[in-house]
């Protein structure tokens, strides 16, 4: 609550900010704006910066740093018994009390937790008090330091743009943080994985069978192999390219090669809803219809296809990848210069020459940098793949017997009941690291493919 | 050839000239629309064989648009609209029985913008050739390629990297390998719009001397915003103003003698 009035007393300060700063600026000339460095504008933006930035982040300081020193403080009052517990109770004891004081107790309170928890909401009670004050103060400072600063020879656009290209060097650190941080997790509780199952029982074991974890067991006899899995992924996306680059790359070049730009804009945003079904939505797609269907297909050609099989789920993503190969490739196609296909229409070649001999292998390179981008795609996707195949991990070549993958497995570890230090478990971890390896492979070299075709013509 | 043309030749007088001067393409009437657009307004003009016709014009009079319709690349653009009619050799090229793909076989056509297809030197040239099944076997595509780079000045300088992409090439060398592309089907016409634009003055030569020697096998139809080259290269010279075709005739006529005043305007620099 005083969070929000403080910060919204903040906001107000920084428009006023803003205002003194422009009026500063133009104070200080008589009015003349073409004497200052920068436009009035910067000087109020530097101002409303020097108001805001300061007090917003001694906030987040305090916000951060409260909570720990009233642990402390909150610790120092447990009577000594508690105190002397070993760490694991003690952070169980310590979880209630916080439980109690966010307003949810558990069952088992006792009345010295009771007690803490009562001081925790006075304690935080008077430091938000503690803080309001001091932070509208610094905001105050703030706008009082800038304001006696501004003369017309200050660079203010250089100073307020300087700050601007921080702020965006933080945001954008955020967003590689965090992957970082995805990558971190996984790989660390992978190698717990590994420290229990030896990694070439992993990648090089050809059954899967992680059975339930058990306490006390020995878990060399479950086997994590990796080989079934990644051999119905692959599987699976092949049979998805199978049917998606023929169709998605017709449809691009009808699109952008015959197609009147009437009928041009009409199917390409007809194509473009497709790309945004839920892949939820095809998953039943495939589980109700497709599946059912090739069944009573299959018994009609006297053909034993499994409603589960790797061909229904094959089928289903491939439909569902089309759109994106589609509009990746026109795109690609698109941008073959024109003159290419005049020089080979002025040469007498007709339409379909052009496109065979010189558009489509001008625009080759891209086409399979999108085409891998697919496959990348293909490979990560779960939601179909976890409605429409079994479990049963079968290393078959046969594509109407069911097979499962990597992303399947990865849902079923890590939802199953099994205890999160169980290798049943974590193995999720070591399923989804290489699973990222693969696709970021895979994007790499596709996105390294597109660029250099992009370059050839620029 | 003239015994068989089925229209008279208007504009140069067919009695007066010499046998060899036979009529190779000729337009009748032709308009062309874009859209609503009316971007030619009934040109009438023959093209003799064995002659480089230069046309000339301020920018958008319709100069690419004419050329355009002698081998019917306005097909390619959905809103052009052509009436009238061309002949080429006696046959009208917009008759339904006529193909496209031999039209433009025999009307080859060079464009503004060097574009080799982004292949090498070799596959450049043999592309024509190939879609119109013009040599079987590997010598007697290898001799044509060889014959067209000959033909086009090129040879010397590309005889030992024949596998290298066409792109790699200079501006230059890359509009005299469209060039040699161009003549590898052995066309009749040759259409040039703008061919020396994207070049350098020495290289502009080398194209002006090659065009000069085309001339014996080919004919030419040239599309200049300079007048020297016009001078230079052609033998007849066609004035388009706002899409109509103001004056054509003897090239030395027309630039020392020009009879309408639009005409005598441009090509003194008043305007354009
Ligand atoms: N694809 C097109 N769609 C619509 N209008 C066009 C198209 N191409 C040309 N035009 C119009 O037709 C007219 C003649 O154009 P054209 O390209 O033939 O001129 P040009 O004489 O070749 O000019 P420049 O010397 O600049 O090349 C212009 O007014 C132009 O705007
Ligand atoms: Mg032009």
């Amino acid at each position: 609550m005083i969070v929000l009035v403080v910060t919204l007393a903040i906001l107000a300060m920084l428009i006023v900010g803003y205002r003194m700063g422009v009026g500063k600026a133009l104070s200080a000339t008589g009015g003349q704006a073409r004497i200052l460095h920068s436009r009035p504008g910067y000087y109020g933006t530097y101002t409303a910066l020097w108001c805001a930035l300061p007090a917003c982040a001694l906030m987040a300081l305090w916000l951060i740093v409260q909570p720990m020193v009233i642990a402390a403080m909150i610790r120092g009052g447990l009577p000594a018994d508690i105190r002397a517990m070993p760490d694991e109770d003690f952070d169980l004891v310590m979880t209630a009390i916080r439980a109690i004081a966010g307003g949810t107790p558990p069952s088992n309170v006792e009345p010295y937790m009771e007690a803490a928890a009562a001081r925790i909401g006075e304690l935080e009670i008077l430091g938000q008090w503690f803080m309001a004050p001091l932070v509208l103060i610094v905001a105050l400072a703030g706008i009082y330091f800038a304001i006696r600063h501004i003369v017309p020879d200050l660079r203010a656009r250089n100073k307020v743009e300087s700050v601007v290209k921080i702020l965006l060097i933080i945001c954008s650190s955020i967003a590689i943080l965090t992957t970082v941080g995805i990558v971190a997790s996984v790989l660390f509780e992978a190698m717990n994985f590994f420290s229990i199952i030896p990694p070439q029982d992993f990648f090089f074991n050809p059954v899967w069978d992680p059975g339930f974890a058990r306490a006390g067991e020995d878990h060399t006899q479950h086997d994590f192999g990796l080989l079934p899995l990644m051999w119905g992924t692959l599987f699976i996306s092949f049979i998805a390219m199978c049917v998606a680059a023929p169709i998605g790359l017709m449809s691009a070049i009808y699109l952008s090669e015959y197609a009147t730009s009437r009928v041009r804009s009409v199917a390409k945003p007809l194509l473009e809803i497709l790309a945004g079904i839920p892949t939820v939505v095809y998953g039943f797609f495939a589980l109700t219809t497709m599946g059912p269907f090739l069944n009573t297909f299959g018994d009609t050609l006297g053909l034993d296809i499994q409603a589960s099989s790797a061909l229904t789920a094959g089928l289903v993503m491939g439909i569902m990848i089309v759109p994106f190969v589609s509009s990746l490739s026109d795109d690609i196609i698109s941008q073959v210069p024109q003159a290419m296909r005049d020089g080979s229409y002025g040469m007498g070649a007709t339409r379909s020459e052009t496109i065979t001999k010189v558009v489509f292998p001008a625009a080759l390179p891209g086409v399979v940098g999108g085409l891998l981008l697919a496959v990348s795609r293909a490979i990560g996707e779960t939601m179909i793949v976890v409605m429409a195949v079994g479990a049963a991990a079968n290393l078959t070549a046969n594509p109407f017997e069911s097979v499962t993958t990597v992303t399947v497995m990865i849902v079923k570890q890590l939802t199953g009941d099994n205890e999160f230090s169980s290798p049943q478990t974590l193995v999720a971890f070591a399923l989804g690291l290489t699973l990222f390896v693969v696709t970021l492979c895979l994007n790499v070299v596709a996105l390294y493919v597109v660029r250099r075709y992009r370059e050839q013509y620029e | 050839m003239t015994a068989t043309m089925t229209v008279e030749s208007r504009s140069s007088a067919p009695a007066a000239m010499p046998a060899v001067d036979a009529v190779k393409m000729a337009s009748r009437g032709t308009e062309v629309y874009y859209g609503e657009k009316r971007a030619l307004h009934g040109i009438d003009i023959d093209v003799l064989e064995h002659e480089v016709l230069a046309l000339i014009g301020p920018s958008g009079c319709g100069k690419s648009t004419f050329l355009r319709c002698l081998n019917r690349m306005n097909d390619t653009i959905d809103v052009a609209r052509v009436t009238g009619e061309i002949f080429i050799d006696g046959k009208n090229i917009y008759d339904r029985d006529l193909d496209v793909v031999q039209l433009r076989a025999r009307v080859g056509m060079v464009f503004q913008k060097p574009n080799p297809f982004p292949k090498s030197i070799f596959d450049n040239i043999a592309y024509g050739p190939r879609i119109h099944g013009l040599a079987e076997h590997k010598d007697e595509l290898d001799a044509v390629v060889e014959k067209s780079l000959r033909g086009a000045g090129l040879w010397e300088e590309v005889k030992d990297r024949l596998p290298e992409p066409g792109t790699g090439l200079s501006g230059g060398q890359q509009q005299r390998l469209c060039i040699a592309r161009a003549i590898a089907v052995s066309p009749e016409v040759i259409l040039m719009d703008e061919p020396c634009s994207a070049l350098d003055p020495i290289a502009t030569a080398h194209v002006e001397e090659l065009i000069d020697e085309l001339r014996q096998d080919y004919t030419i139809v040239i599309v200049t915003h300079n007048m020297q080259q016009a001078a230079r290269v052609s033998q007849k010279t066609a004035f388009f103003h706002l899409g109509d075709l103001v004056e054509h005739g003897a090239t030395e006529e027309i630039f020392t003698n020009p009879r309408d005043e639009r005409t005598q305007g441009y090509i003194t620099g008043r305007y354009g």
